[in-house]
């Protein structure tokens, strides 16, 4: 694919994903992987992986997974397409929609079409974790740290990017 | 542009869009893995530009509102406060510091990630990363659990998502009008 095609090609996965977003984009990483790995072989399932692993780690919000996917496949350019296309339709609709969520505050619809909205979000949440599971972890040891580090989210008060290290630190002994 | 709801206690504060800039430049490099928590220090405790019920409904709006939830916050509280130019300047500074680190951090990853070291220490941050995303989702189903037409709607949205990787306008489109269905039966609390 050429260049023009290939940003033109993420410009557009990324408007529609704008718009799907519920739930924010860590719902999208099983499509994106799907249309970015899986689709178009833009990547491997490692790369994904790992460049996910880098949003994490990585200060600021954490919708920059789709800014790296972008870098990553085009450079520069497909990294600022990317970032835009992510945010420009549902910043649109924000802006448009802003002043008329007072009024329906207390409205049922609202109610209902949040509580509907919830369930699809965890369960895309789910997929997500499962798809990057399945995308990284390769040994029984991956798939150990996978758990320990959830398990510790959960249930510790470690923060995050402690968890991230530790696991880096036992990844490069070589051991995975 | 709408007219600002009488601020209960202190005045607030009314920012330009230098301040609305600068104030998410300060959130946009704050946090890592999710900066909310520090949008809403520095809205409501810091800058003062919001009382706290204020940000709770902007919150819940811009997590109704599909996008980045945190892109969402930064456009609505810059048009509140400067109309079209005032949601450029928050979003441009929320995201100005994150991109340019972001870049470096993808060119140093294309430059050094296949050194053999360096390969090896990622499949174990990756293998973490993907457990921060697992408990993240234990978190948002807990409120669900009590609710059997909820549980029964998230565990068929993760089957055609990750199982059957059905394209996610598809499962969005088959699956939001029955769990709107069954979200309107439900008694009014």
């Amino acid at each position: 694919m050429s260049d023009a095609g290939m940003l033109a090609e993420l410009g557009r996965q990324f408007t529609v994903l704008s718009l799907l977003s519920i739930g924010g984009v860590n719902s999208l990483i099983p499509e994106i992987h799907r249309q970015i790995v899986e689709l178009r072989g833009w990547m491997t399932d490692a790369q994904f992986s790992e460049l996910f692993a880098i949003s994490q780690a990585a200060p600021g919000p954490n919708f920059l997974i789709v800014t790296l996917i972008g870098f990553f496949v085009a450079g520069l350019p497909g990294a600022v397409i990317t970032t835009v296309a992510i945010c420009a339709p549902s910043s649109a609709l924000t802006y448009a929609v802003a002043h008329l969520w007072d009024r329906f505050r207390e409205a049922r619809w609202r109610i209902v079409i949040q509580r509907a909205l919830a369930p699809l979000t965890v369960g895309l949440m789910f997929g997500s974790g499962y798809v990057l599971t399945r995308a990284s972890d390769h040994s029984a040891l991956a798939y150990a740290i996978t758990a320990v580090s959830a398990a510790t989210m959960l249930w510790t008060r470690v923060h995050p990017l402690a968890a991230l290290a530790v696991a880096a630190a036992l990844g490069a002994t070589g051991v995975l | 542009m709408v007219p600002l709801p009488a601020a209960p206690g202190p005045a607030l504060v009314v920012p330009s869009r230098r301040a609305l800039f600068f104030g998410f430049l300060k959130v946009g490099v704050s946090g890592f893995g999710g900066v909310m928590p520090f949008a809403h220090r520095m809205l409501v405790e810091q800058a003062r530009w919001l009382a706290e019920s204020e940000f709770v409904d902007v919150l819940s709006l811009c997590q109704f509102l599909p996008g980045p939830n945190i892109v969402n916050v930064s456009i609505v509280v810059g048009r509140r406060f400067g109309g079209p130019g005032g949601a450029v300047a928050a979003f441009t500074g929320l995201i100005f510091m994150p991109f340019l680190i972001i870049i470096a951090l993808g060119a140093a990853y294309t430059t050094f990630g296949q050194l053999p070291h360096v390969r090896e220490a990622f499949a174990g941050v990756a293998a973490a990363a993907a457990g921060l995303v697992i408990a993240m989702a234990m978190r948002m189903a807990r409120p669900l659990r009590s609710t059997a037409w909820q549980v029964g709607i998230a565990m068929v949205a993760f089957v055609a998502i990750a199982l059957l990787r059905w394209p996610l306008l598809w499962v969005l489109l088959g699956l939001a009008p029955v769990a709107l269905l069954l979200a309107a039966r439900e008694k009014p609390p």
